[in-house]
């Protein structure tokens, strides 16, 4: 599965951008949006996923359960 | 809303005319607006707080942010290139944005590089004694270095006469100094609240740090230590660091004497202890659990057991992170991304440079005034000392009238002269003219520990319920410069002392103006 940015919670601070190893983030309209064709949810890469550690707001990078894992890697 | 009215000019009349002049040079309306732009004088050489070295001095001596004298005549202004922050404080909520605030972390919008570099040089133009760029945010200028360091390589190419400075949290700092350095940086502000992990736990729940989130007291253990270690670089290479801390009653009030003598012994040259702002309906952590800022009295009371350490700074407005202008006032509505876009920015040096000229015979001026007033002291003899609040809109003078007030500046005055120790921001009394009911109590609440207000104009309904709460309404020094006309009133006081004609008597305490801060606009 790869992670989503909810967008009503996203402050658009930018924090997740520059960390996520896969470069899978971009701005939109104001907020982030994750890619999920490239989130691999940090696997060998972290211990734990990027944008969810470094996101100020919590709950904001969340798992997105329409992508099964293996698609998104 | 329109482009061309943006320059204010301040009711200040040797500077008006050259303002105007710039005004129309730049083709802007000069309207009949306020702000800031004006007032300055003070002075260099002679004003020097006697525990800098004149090195430092040098430095900061025409920086509002970093001398209090200074401030009265030099305005700065912060870039919001850097959202992104790498730790949680509980005094800090990412969600809320309000233009209608001023506290750090909040802006009303965020710029590119490029957009800030214009805006800076269109500010520049516009306001002549804007000496000083900051980027202080919303988040942590170091948590973004390739924006902050990106926009001052812009800004140091086209206008290498202005200052630069950042404000950061110091987590990544030790990674940085080599290009702060580089850039020429001369100024840096690390926020630390606690040398004391078991005190930061209660102040930060996480902060990012090697691509981890790091909680509790391993966190804070890891904050404090790549703080400090960045502050030693940091003075090691020369650069002045100043350190901010805020005043959270009950969790590091009492720390923060140790955190005082921790900075002053790694090379900070001055201290700033800021209240706590923590309003419920900010959102944040602090303000949810009900945790109270301090009095006036209490951040005084800290404020003094740790000057005997360094210097203290006593003039912070806590701004916002986009502010624009003289400390106290907010022009940043008239440089919106909008405006500036519209703008046609021409960079004018030597206009800059005479406008500034003029600026410090005016602060050369007060300073000479001053110090024939302090020589009529010399001898007296008393342990009286007493605070007096002063509306002022710039240059050092009373030139505020009561109801126009957004906030008084604060002095103590004892036989050794007029010191500043603060301001009292409170909501505007009077506004369109006449006097709202509601609101005299809470400015009376806000100088409550003062023994006068001095004023250039004031009503008779607020002159009768300042005296009814024994705070004595002074309108005859108006236009007049602060410092001198606050020893002379001291010195009146002594003698009617000394005569029985009052009894002198403590004052209560204040309180610390919480909500939000509405912009004189």
């Amino acid at each position: 599965m790869a992670y989503k940015i909810v967008s009503s919670q996203c402050t658009g601070c930018s924090a997740c951008e520059p960390e996520c190893p896969n470069v899978a983030i971009r701005e939109k309209n104001g907020t982030f949006v994750i890619d999920p064709a490239k989130c691999t949810e940090c696997l060998g890469h972290f211990d734990e996923p990027q944008c969810v550690a470094v996101c100020p707001v919590d709950d904001t990078c969340v798992i997105d359960k329409a992508y099964p894992r293996y698609q998104a890697a | 809303m329109e482009p061309t009215a943006y320059v204010g000019v301040q009711e200040i009349k040797p500077l008006q005319q050259l303002l105007e002049k710039v005004a129309e040079h730049k083709g802007c309306g000069t309207s009949s607006g306020t702000s800031g732009g004006s007032g300055k004088s003070s002075c260099g050489s002679s004003a020097g707080p006697a525990d800098m070295s004149p090195e430092v001095w040098e430095k900061v001596k025409n920086h509002p942010c970093y001398s209090e004298e200074a401030h009265h005549h030099y305005a700065r202004m912060h870039v919001a290139v850097a959202p992104a922050c790498n730790i949680q404080c509980n005094y800090c909520n990412r969600k809320y944005d309000c233009a209608n605030e001023s506290r750090p972390g909040v802006v009303s919008e965020k710029l590119t590089p490029e957009q800030a570099s214009k805006k800076v040089l269109a500010v520049a133009s516009a306001i002549p004694q804007m000496t000083v760029l900051g980027i202080a945010g919303p988040g942590d200028p170091l948590a973004n270095p390739e924006k902050t360091f990106k926009t001052f390589e812009l800004i140091s190419k086209t206008a290498p006469d202005i200052k630069l400075c950042l404000s950061t949290n110091g987590l990544t700092l030790p990674d940085h100094v080599e290009t702060i350095k580089s850039f020429n940086v001369d100024h840096v502000t690390i926020t630390i609240n606690m040398v004391d992990p078991e005190v930061g736990q209660h102040i930060y729940p996480w902060i990012y740090y090697q691509n981890k989130r790091w909680k509790g007291i391993d966190a804070a253990r890891i904050l404090s230590e790549r703080q400090l270690l960045g502050l030693e670089m940091l003075t090691a290479a020369g650069i002045l660091c100043k350190v901010n801390s805020v005043m959270i009653p009950g969790i590091n009030d009492q720390h923060l004497v140790e955190v005082n003598r921790a900075v002053k012994s790694r090379g900070a040259f001055l201290h700033n202890i800021m209240p706590l702002i923590s309003a419920p309906e900010h959102g944040t952590v602090f303000g949810l659990n009900g945790q109270r800022g301090p009095s006036a009295q209490e951040l005084k009371a800290l404020q003094d057991a740790c000057e005997g350490e360094m210097n203290m700074m006593r003039h912070c407005r806590q701004c916002r992170a986009d502010a624009v202008g003289l400390l106290g006032e907010d022009r940043s509505a008239e440089f919106t991304t909008e405006k500036i876009d519209a703008m046609e920015v021409e960079y004018d040096a030597a206009t800059r440079q005479a406008y500034q000229e003029l600026v410090e015979e005016q602060r050369q001026a007060k300073v000479a005034a001053k110090q024939a007033e302090l020589a009529g002291l010399a001898g007296a003899d008393s342990d009286i000392k007493l605070l007096i609040a002063v509306a002022t809109k710039g240059e050092g003078k009373v030139n505020e009238h009561f109801g126009h007030a957004s906030e008084f500046q604060v002095y103590e005055l004892s036989t050794t002269g007029a010191k500043f120790v603060g301001h009292r921001r409170v909501d505007l009394y009077c506004q369109g003219g006449y006097g709202e009911e509601d609101t005299l109590p809470t400015v009376i609440r806000a100088i409550n520990d003062c023994h006068a207000v001095f004023v250039a104009k004031i009503g008779g309904c607020p002159r009768d319920e300042l005296k009814a709460a024994g705070i004595e309404p002074v309108d005859r020094y108006a236009y007049e410069f602060i410092e001198q006309s606050a020893i002379a009133y001291f010195r009146d006081y002594l003698a009617k002392v000394a005569s029985g004609e009052i009894v002198h008597q403590d004052r209560g305490d204040a309180d610390i103006r919480q909500g939000a801060y509405i912009a004189a606009a």
